[in-house]
């Protein structure tokens, strides 16, 4: 038997609490092939390249047969079509400039502004539910249910559906952080009937739209048309997904890494506009996404002397570039005075986080309650327990001890 | 409080667009505007687009966001002396100059700073003058640049420098003073060409833009609502104002003497594509057409005569031919000065007359012409946003360095410019190149990136509204990539062939072209094209 190659180390669960090590073993050669023919790269400008690369395809089918089993599992089970994190241009770029108009500039460039109120009223009741208590998991009080609630704002679920929709939510973008059979059986349950209730919440907002998401995805024609049927649906669920899993793990990730950074903390408490550098570094020194699984090659790729062959599966490590001495200074510093901060954190390229600037905010005013209102808060196990997803890492529960709330 | 975009690093990806949606604008795909002096209500919202921002392009000012290090300078004993005790002069206070002043101070240089520059104003950043500042979506045309750090300078503004003494090491000032220096910085940049013929020239309503008073002048006129605006010349300044016009619904004529729009810096076939594109919006375009005479009433513009045999009613002409460099101080210095510009090594120190590299003058931003080791180190003269930045940086440093510490400057040049709600970004030197080839993206529905090739070689590259793809060209223009690109892409376009890229035939004074190949001698005051097939000159027009 061989020594597992760091890419197996990084995979295996018994180093989910400190991967970073591994990644520096990664970086020590721009790109490594897995036994199974998987290609790995772990460095800031090799990534950054390859993001930039037009031989680079997200879409699956551009996989060799032999690894079809490779590429991750999809969004949503049944023949829906590849929703656009899966797809290259031109679709691709058709795709998100459709979903764009309902979400952003430049179409919509007010939503996620004036959304903020909105935001700020969700994370002050959450840590008002804390009140009366001595200690908390902050997943399950605030990462998790905070971004929820955004979504489902965001994209017009009545109140009163809330509970339900966020019902069938839960077992969905929990089989992603850890998929096993039951999970991903639970998963395929509560899709039917998210499918089924989006369906029919779709034509109720054809014929009455109001100015959320849906509405606009269902009645507003931009120069493109609109998304129609498994596209709409495969839209709404990327939405679901992609923005759930790794906000929790942003809001967790940062909670856990202030407490482990005191004075980060008392800053956070102090001085005004400091979340805002504090979160851009913590989105560096602990990002939600630590790879990005679904590339592939449509040609031969020579970078650092090895070349990354056609249709084999593509992994590049985001977490890795982010600690990579030789983009970034002093990397493994936790620093939120770094200047000129630039990370992987939210990808790069055409495929660019659509939803990073509502994570920002999301994470900006959950950390910045918590460090406000909670009094002398302690971790109460270090490292926590992890998700078993080594891609989207995050701790399963954040438990907390404190001496009592500030009223917001 | 005060914003500036680097535009040549921006990617579109409009995080500043969603998180401060009053400062920054994001136009079709990828375009961005922005208010260059926002209100002090927005500086949250532009603190958190200024970190968000994912290449790192938003520059605030020091007052507004967090203090900067120094950064450790290196140690070495030549580089020590100029570094605590040298006198700097800059000439030419602007986004060259600035930027050297601030990378100085950064790099810990306490010596004294002069600062001398013609226009009354602090330094301020010119390309919003023919976008946003026009349009009235920035809220003044005051686009002063923000300071990253204080600069402790001496400044003597609104005063030219009218020789330079190299014997005695003096600048002379229009004030009748002089000022002694142990290293000069020239950046004096460009002025827009005038109209040739002066009496014209003078008729009220005929401007051109180059300062922010020719801007606020024009604005004004533009307000006004004009019967019609000419627009002489339709290199980039040219288009961006003919596309302000047609947003501003004034009925506007563009007059090229070139086949097409953008033909000296883009070639023939990427300037049909913006033909196209102007006549869409309504632009009476009228190319292989010079601009015969000027006419006025009273001292007003009143009628242009065209080289088509059309006179045309207007009341506003914008002679957009390009422009001069700013070296006439310079004639008798015994430097290397010529219509390109002050010619300097690869470090930016400027070259004398023979040849002979000096010591102590350095070139930055427009009037420079550099070397380019990876076009075969032929002189490169740029009118560039970016490449003002870069060069002002490197010679910056290299003034306060031990030569055991110098940098080269090898950045290749990146170019943007907006119209019609379009982005066109260019990396390399496409004006030297042969053929063109798209290698992306669709023509048809203006999304695409196309290659240039000179004797199969990739030289250049210009994306129209795909702008994330360019860092791929730029990097295989420093690999000496080949051309045509031999492998696949994942979108490829329908017509992939190289075809001729069909750069103007012959050397126009004051064309298009934003980045110039002057060959192959520094000390040469007239420079000659060094090309195998006739190619192209002038200057951004
Ligand atoms: C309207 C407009 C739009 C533009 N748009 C773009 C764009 O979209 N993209 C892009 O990449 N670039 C663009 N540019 C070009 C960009 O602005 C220049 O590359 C940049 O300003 C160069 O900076 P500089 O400091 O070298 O020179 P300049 O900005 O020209 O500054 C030189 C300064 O020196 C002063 N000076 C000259 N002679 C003397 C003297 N003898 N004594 C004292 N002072 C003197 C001048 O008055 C001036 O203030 C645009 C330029 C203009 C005018
Ligand atoms: C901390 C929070 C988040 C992180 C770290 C994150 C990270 C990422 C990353 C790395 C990608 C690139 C994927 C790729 O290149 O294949 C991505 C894409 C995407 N994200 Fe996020 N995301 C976050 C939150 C959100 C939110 C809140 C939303 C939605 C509201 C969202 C929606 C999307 C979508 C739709 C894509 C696909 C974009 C495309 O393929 O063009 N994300 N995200
Ligand atoms: S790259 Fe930066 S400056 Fe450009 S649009 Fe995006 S956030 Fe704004």
């Amino acid at each position: 038997m061989t020594a597992a190659s760091p890419f197996e180390q990084i995979v295996d669960y018994a180093n989910r609490a400190d991967p970073w090590p591994l990644y520096e073993k990664l970086r020590a050669q721009p790109v490594w092939q897995e036994a199974d023919g998987t290609f790995v790269v772990g460095g800031f400008r090799e990534i950054d390249a390859l993001l930039h690369d037009p031989r680079i395809s997200s879409d699956p089918s551009n996989l060799l047969p032999e690894y079809a089993d490779k590429a991750p599992p999809p969004d949503a089970p049944g023949e829906l079509p590849n929703a656009l994190i899966r797809t290259d241009p031109p679709r691709h770029d058709t795709l998100r400039r459709i979903t764009m108009r309902q979400f952003g500039p430049p179409h919509r460039p007010d939503l996620i502004d004036e959304l903020t109120p909105t935001l700020e009223a969700i994370v002050t009741r959450l840590v008002d539910g804390l009140a009366g208590k001595d200690d908390a998991d902050i997943v399950d009080t605030i990462a998790y249910p905070f971004p929820v609630e955004v979504i489902t704002e965001l994209l017009g679920v009545p109140p009163e559906d809330a509970p339900r929709f966020q019902a069938w939510v839960e077992p969905i973008v929990n089989a992603f952080g850890d998929p096993t059979p039951e999970r991903w059986r639970a998963r395929t349950d509560a899709f039917k009937q998210l499918a089924a209730y989006m369906f029919d919440l779709a034509q109720q907002r054809r014929g009455d739209p109001g100015p959320d998401m849906i509405s606009g995805l269902v009645t507003d024609d931009g120069p493109e048309g609109r998304l129609e049927g498994g596209d709409l649906f495969a839209t709404l669920v990327l939405l679901l997904i992609a923005g759930h899993e790794t906000t929790v793990n942003l809001i967790a990730n940062g909670w856990l890494t202030l407490l482990r950074h005191p004075e980060a903390l008392r800053r956070l408490r102090t001085e005004p506009d400091f979340s805002i550098r504090l979160v851009e570094e913590l989105l560096r020194y602990e990002p939600s996404v630590h790879f990005l699984p679904n590339r592939s090659a449509v040609a031969d790729i020579e970078l650092g002397g090895t070349t990354i062959k056609k249709g084999h599966p593509l992994v590049l490590v985001l977490a890795s570039g982010n600690r990579d001495p030789e983009f970034i200074p002093h990397p493994d510093r936790f620093d939120p005075d770094r200047t000129g901060n630039m990370h992987l954190a939210f990808g790069s390229g055409i495929h660019y986080c659509v939803g990073a600037p509502l994570a920002r905010l999301e994470a900006q005013l959950a950390l910045t309650q918590l460090a406000k209102r909670l009094r002398d808060p302690r971790l109460i196990a270090d490292p926590p327990p992890y998700r078993i997803s080594p891609i989207l890492r995050g701790p399963t529960h954040l438990p907390v001890a404190f001496s009592g709330v500030h009223p917001a | 409080m005060r914003v500036v975009v680097d535009l040549t690093r921006c990617q579109g990806y409009a995080q500043c667009a969603f998180l401060a949606p009053e400062v920054f604008r994001m136009v079709g795909d990828e375009a961005l505007l922005f208010d260059p002096v926002p209100s002090d209500e927005q500086r949250v919202k532009v603190l958190r687009a200024a970190a968000a921002c994912p290449v790192q392009a938003l520059r605030v000012d020091l007052a507004d966001d967090v203090p900067v290090p120094p950064i450790e300078p290196a140690r070495t004993s030549g580089g020590d002396r100029a570094r605590g005790e040298g006198r700097i002069v800059v000439v030419g206070a602007s986004l060259a100059g600035l930027t050297a002043a601030e990378t100085l101070r950064e790099e810990g240089f306490t010596g004294s700073l002069t600062m001398i520059g013609d226009e009354p104003a602090e330094p301020y950043d010119r390309p919003p003058l023919s976008k946003q500042v026009q349009t009235g979506w920035a809220s003044s045309t005051d686009t002063t640049l923000p300071r990253r750090r204080d600069i402790d300078a001496d400044w003597r503004l609104g005063v030219a420098a009218t020789a330079l003494d190299l014997k005695h090491n003096t600048v002379s000032l229009s004030d009748g003073t002089d000022v002694a220096f142990d290293r000069l910085l020239v950046a004096t940049g460009v002025r827009a060409r005038p109209w040739p013929v002066a009496a014209e020239a003078d008729l009220d309503g005929v401007f051109t833009v180059r300062t922010r008073a020719d801007a606020a002048v024009l604005r004004e006129r533009l307000n006004a609502g004009p019967r019609r605006v000419l627009i002489i010349g339709a290199g980039f300044t040219g288009s961006e104002l003919a596309s302000v016009c047609a947003e501003l619904g004034v009925p506007v004529t563009v007059a090229e003497a070139g086949p097409s729009p953008l033909i000296g810096a883009l070639g023939g076939v990427i300037g049909r594509i913006s033909a196209e594109i102007m006549r869409e919006h309504g632009v009476d375009l009228r190319t292989s057409t010079r601009v015969a005479s000027l006419q006025g009433e009273q001292g007003r513009l009143r009628r242009a005569l065209l080289s088509d045999g059309t006179t045309i009613d207007v009341d506003v002409a914008v002679v957009a031919l390009g422009g001069i460099r700013n070296v006439e101080w310079l004639e008798g210095s015994g430097l290397a000065v010529g219509m390109w510009g002050l010619a300097c090594d690869a470090g930016c120190r400027a070259f004398d007359a023979s040849g002979l590299v000096t010591e102590d003058v350095f070139v930055a931003g427009d009037v420079a012409r550099q070397p380019q080791p990876v076009f075969g180190y032929q002189f490169l003269a740029m009118e560039h946003w970016g490449n003002a930045v870069t060069q002002a940086r490197v010679a910056a440093h290299n003034m306060i360095s031990d030569k055991t510490d110098r940098w080269p400057h090898l950045e290749i040049p990146v170019f943007w410019s907006v119209q019609f709600g379009n982005n066109i970004k260019s990396v390399g030197v496409p004006p030297i190149a042969d053929q063109i080839a798209v290698t992306q993206g669709s023509v048809q529905n203006r999304r695409f990136v196309a290659a240039y090739g000179y004797k199969g070689r990739l030289v250049g590259a210009v994306s129209w509204n795909h702008g994330r793809w360019l860092d791929h060209y730029h990097r295989l223009i420093e690999q000496a990539a080949p051309f045509p690109l031999p492998y696949d892409v994942t979108d490829p376009p329908v017509d992939g062939s190289p075809v001729p890229a069909e750069f103007p035939e012959r050397v126009l004074p004051a064309r298009d072209a934003t980045v110039v190949v002057t060959g192959h001698d520094p000390s040469e005051r007239q420079a000659t094209l060094i090309h195998s097939s006739p190619a192209a000159s002038g200057s951004r027009s």
